[in-house]
């Protein structure tokens, strides 16, 4: 047996309510299905499944809102289920466990929990309006949640997103003392290169210079692998994955920093359809579990309204984000002439507990280098 | 392909990419970027939309031709007469 539980979208998340079930007992799923929906402050999010196996029992009703962590499921996995024949499903859906479990842990000593406490403090609940549902009349995080539901009508997701963003913006600028780095880099041969590229793809298949930066970026952690991971528990987990964080901003207002999966190892087109594919689902609000929490950098292009240089703001536990500005022509010396260079501003903004300048900077030089070589991306 | 139907099938590729965009109100003569905040990312979808909807190739380089509403139906105008002489 195996315990699918309500997973962290992101570090700024602390619950989650469970929006619809796309799985129910006895149905098999495999790792990588998306088996619900969750709402969070940042939409509505389909929630994967990293097991493989049968659904033994479903935990959590749809509706109800509980704490990362929180069991939601019970999955018999792979071999469990291949030994005895499968059972047949119960007839009806069982009980709703009437308690978020996690929720009210260690809170039966103190009457409200640290976690209630501290999104009561984010939300700007007071507590003493809040009723407690925990042991001995304890307030979880649930009950918090449902006061702040209660007090904010449910269509305010711009409020909400807007709480989310300003709690790990907040977190990001308390913790993470952030070093900064920029460098220009001579898009001349990439632009040529993709223009030329463009003309031979299908309309379906062309690329935007947002796929060779990323790619670019992507290919550079390699050589510098401590701005590729988080920071957890006072230690540098370097990812040996590079997936990168794209920020996209929302229309309306807003923003969300979903992952590309394996950016340096895709091909250009294939990381322009992920991209692509990625906006699209961002702005309509059907982003994937995976995306949404396993970003190991970020990386944000603020040019295309004509912004010059980007200074960043990490994302928490991230360690590092790169910046973009506006790809335009700009003044560049040549053996002592100036000529007008198409031309853009690279920045790193990265936690200084888990890199140095120096390794920053080597960062920014291999993004440079690489697209120097834009066939080779 | 009348222009009005050009319009209208102009304007739900739009609404699909932006659907927070009062679609009676487009200025037809401002850039759609300039207008509702339209990105590359938006613009190239707008394009691709337009090929699937009409059939037509469009050229990256025609790109900057389909930046307002007017410019755009006078350039697919034009793209459609060509591809049916």
């Amino acid at each position: 047996m195996t315990e699918f539980k309500m997973p962290s979208l992101g570090s700024d998340m602390e619950a989650g309510t469970l929006v619809e079930w796309l799985i129910k007992p006895g149905d098999r799923v495999k790792r990588g299905d998306i088996v619900a929906v969750v709402e969070t402050q940042k939409g509505a999010i389909d929630v994967e499944i990293f097991e493989t196996g049968v659904v033994e029992q479903i935990l959590v009703p749809v509706g109800e809102t509980v704490p990362v962590g929180a069991v939601l499921a019970i999955i018999r996995t792979a071999e469990e289920a291949a030994a005895p024949p499968a059972p047949e499903p119960p007839p009806s859906p069982p009980a709703p466990s009437t308690e978020p479990s996690a929720a009210a842990a260690g809170a039966g000593r103190a009457r409200i929990s640290p976690a209630a406490r501290k999104r009561a403090a984010e939300l700007g609940i007071n507590l003493a309006g809040v009723t407690g549902s925990g042991p001995g009349g304890a307030v979880t995080l649930d009950d918090v949640e449902h006061a702040a539901k209660a007090a904010r009508p449910p269509a305010d997701r711009q409020a909400a997103m807007r709480q989310a963003i300003a709690a790990a913006m907040a977190r990001s600028k308390r913790e993470i003392p952030h070093y900064y780095l920029g460098a220009t880099i001579d898009l001349s041969r990439a632009m040529a290169w993709l223009q030329a590229e463009n003309e031979r793809r299908p309309i379906t298949e062309r690329l935007l210079p947002a796929a060779l930066l990323l790619k670019a970026v992507a290919l550079a952690l390699r050589q510098v692998p401590e701005l590729n991971g988080f920071w957890l528990d006072g230690g540098f987990q370097p990812s040996p994955s590079a997936h990168v964080g794209v920020a996209i901003s929302l229309r309306g207002g807003g923003l969300v920093n979903p992952a590309l999966h394996d950016a340096d190892r895709r091909s250009l087109g294939d990381l322009m359809a992920g991209l692509r594919d990625l906006v699209q689902r961002a702005r309509t609000g059907s982003l994937r579990s995976s995306e949404m929490s396993d970003a190991t950098i970020t990386v944000t292009n603020l040019g295309e309204q004509g912004v010059d240089v980007v200074y960043g703001v990490i994302y928490p536990p991230q360690v590092a984000l790169v910046g973009f500005g506006r790809i335009g022509e700009r003044a560049w010396p040549v053996n002592g002439r100036i000529e007008p260079r198409l031309t853009v501003a690279a920045t790193l903004a990265a936690d200084h507990r888990a890199s140095d300048g120096h390794r920053g900077g080597l960062l920014l030089t291999a993004v440079d280098r690489l697209l120097q070589e834009p066939e080779k991306l | 392909m009348n222009r009005e139907q050009l319009k209208e099938t102009v304007l739900r590729i739009l609404g699909s990419i932006a659907p927070d965009v009062d679609l009676a109100a487009v200025e037809p003569d401002v850039e759609f970027r300039d207008q509702f905040d339209f990105d590359s990312m938006d613009f190239l979808n707008f394009a691709i939309g337009l090929h699937k909807e009409l059939k037509i190739d469009i050229p990256e380089i025609d790109y900057p031709k389909l930046g307002a509403l007017n410019g755009c139906l006078a350039y697919l105008e034009q793209a459609l007469a060509r591809r049916s002489p």
